[in-house]
């Protein structure tokens, strides 16, 4: 076959199922997750009655799935709620602020690699959309212009509380995005290069960033640079967690003082595009600190190349990345009950004092590190 | 008044860094969850009917109605006595105090062929409109004859206006039969 047609097919085929089967439902899960899991923590039940409503319908029994349609009930609810846009908002600002702030963190997803490979019709497919070299900095770009949707749904809104979310928000963000992208140089530093699903592979080869058990990975300086490592993994899950408006840093929402920040004003489909943004976040925060410090899709202890063999081999891979994406989201929930939020000059000083000079110091660490043993 | 001062506890090097407090955190966190999971967090034993999860109760399953005291205020119906009368006599007390004018009564005569002629009056209609009662519970203290409770049903629902409506005989249904009490129409006692 024509390789270029090969290349838009499985493209097309791609970006259907990654974002449409996968990443879609995972959101959706999420947010039911959250409940959940937070009600486990909590003593509560949380929401379990959901189920197929088939007595609706004339039989003569519903069949109760424990809540696991939630998800579903609440996306139909939302929309079929009336989409209510009040007189003194920016008509135009207040539409496409939702919008802003779910693309970007879908967009995100083009670079993160889900699998291995499979081979369809003689044809080896790698299981990323877009194999670019330069991975992590695309989606820095790419993610910090959430920021836009966020300030303009504060300043469409044309209401003194969501203007304050805004603000914070925003702020927030801009503060954590330095702290994020100097934690991640160490990190580039030991792969040496920019491109996602090679960063993926030379774990999968050398052990995984954080757990190096196998191949390259028992040399010394790979042990010595746990140190530096660990400490920008620390800076970057915070970063990611203050990045996304997770608790302990989602001063943006805040009932006492700012009613609903951002989406104050924000009802039906809009604000679910919100909710639907913020989670689809966290879930690329999450796909990213898995590729860059747990192997991505790497299964691990030096399986991966028998893996790899065979036909169907990516698709195991794209069930271990996954499963650890999963698992990251649920270390978010479980954070979030966890921890109480800060107070928002604390959460400056954080940023801008604690994070940014240890992450400087941090590049400064691992480059002597890298030094002295070679 | 004495001033206390409170000071600030001293924080080790550990504390200052912040992160082994939040492992310990989490781990607490953790432990809670699993005992929750395995029903074994404070409430979650039979004592209180609960589902397992916390002391929550999940409502129509599981219910608490044994435990609603004998005071309760539920919805207020009509009581005949032990020989099946109707034990109002239409006097209109309970409608006249009826704070949210819940009450609408229509006397009527009893006939004089009827074997209690002589109490006179009861009730042509009795409605009591469940959309505007409050539960307060004068009716059943200012009934000069004992006639209407508020028993411990508390799930009225319906699906118009005109369900919430109790009218007599829905209103005796619910209520049913009280003995003792009053007895003055009573010939023999």
């Amino acid at each position: 076959m024509d390789p270029f047609l090969v290349l838009v097919i499985s493209t097309a085929v791609k970006i259907f199922i990654f974002t449409f089967v996968l990443i879609l439902p995972i959101i959706a899960y999420s947010t039911y997750a959250e409940r959940r899991v937070s009600s486990i923590i909590q003593d509560r039940v949380g929401p379990n009655r959901v189920g197929i409503p088939l007595t609706l319908f004339g039989f003569k029994k519903d069949i109760p799935l424990s809540g696991l349609l939630q998800p579903l009930a609440d996306g139909l609810k939302n929309l079929l709620k009336e989409d209510l846009v009040p007189d003194h908002v920016r008509k135009f600002f207040f539409t496409i602020a939702p919008a802003l702030t779910a693309v970007p963190a879908f967009l995100t997803l083009c670079v993160i690699p889900f699998g291995s490979q499979i081979t369809v019709f003689g044809e080896s497919i790698k299981l990323v959309i877009a194999d670019i070299d330069a991975g992590p900095l695309f989606v820095f770009a790419i993610a910090s212009l959430s920021v836009y949707g966020i300030t303009f749904a504060g300043w469409a809104s044309n209401n003194k509380y969501s203007f304050l979310g805004g603000v914070r928000s925003c702020a927030q963000m801009i503060s954590y995005e330095i702290a994020l992208g100097l934690s991640v140089i160490p990190v580039l530093m030991v792969f040496g290069q920019l491109n996602l699903s090679d960063i993926v592979q030379h774990q999968a080869d050398n052990g995984w960033l954080l757990l190096p058990l196998w191949g390259e990975g028992l040399t010394t300086e790979r042990i010595l640079l746990l140190i530096p490592l660990f400490i920008s993994f620390v800076v970057f899950t915070t970063s990611i967690f203050a990045e996304t408006n997770r608790m302990p840093f989602d001063l943006p929402e805040c009932e006492t003082e700012l009613v609903g920040g951002y989406h104050t004003e924000y009802s039906s489909m809009k604000f679910a595009l919100f909710f639907l943004g913020e989670y689809a976040a966290m879930i690329v925060g999450s796909a990213l600190i898995v590729t860059l410090f747990f192997g991505g899709w790497s299964v691990g202890f030096g399986l991966d190349a028998a893996i790899s063999e065979m036909t169907f081999g990516g698709l195991i891979h794209l069930g271990a990345f996954l499963a650890k994406v999963i698992g990251f989201v649920i270390f978010f929930i479980w954070v979030r009950w966890t921890v109480p939020r800060f107070r928002y000059d604390q959460l400056m000083k954080l940023g801008w004092v604690v994070f940014f000079e240890l992450a400087l110091v941090n590049i400064f660490l691992t480059a002597g590190i890298m030094m002295l043993v070679n | 008044m004495a001033t206390i001062k409170v000071t600030r506890p001293k924080l080790t090097l550990l504390e200052k860094i912040y992160l082994p407090a939040v492992i310990k955190g989490l781990c607490i966190t953790f432990m809670h969850a699993i005992r929750s999971m395995l029903g074994k967090t404070p409430g979650a034993n039979e004592n209180f009917n609960s589902s397992g999860l916390g002391v929550t109760m999940q409502y129509p399953e599981q219910k608490w109605d044994d435990q609603l005291p004998d005071y309760y205020r539920g919805v207020p119906a009509l009581v005949t006595d032990e020989e099946q009368r109707e034990r109002c006599v239409s006097c209109q007390l309970c409608e006249f105090i009826c704070p949210p004018k819940a009450i609408a009564i229509i006397p009527d005569e009893i006939e004089s062929d009827d074997p209690w002629a002589k109490v006179e009056k009861r009730p042509k209609e009795f409605d009591i409109d469940m959309t505007r009662c409050i539960y307060c519970g004068m009716c059943e203290e200012v009934c000069p004859e004992q006639a209407i409770y508020l028993r411990k049903d508390y799930a009225m629902t319906g699906l118009s206006r005109e369900d919430m409506v109790n009218d007599k005989k829905r209103l005796y249904e619910i209520g049913g039969v009280r003995t003792g009490l009053v007895n003055k129409w009573n010939e023999i006692k």
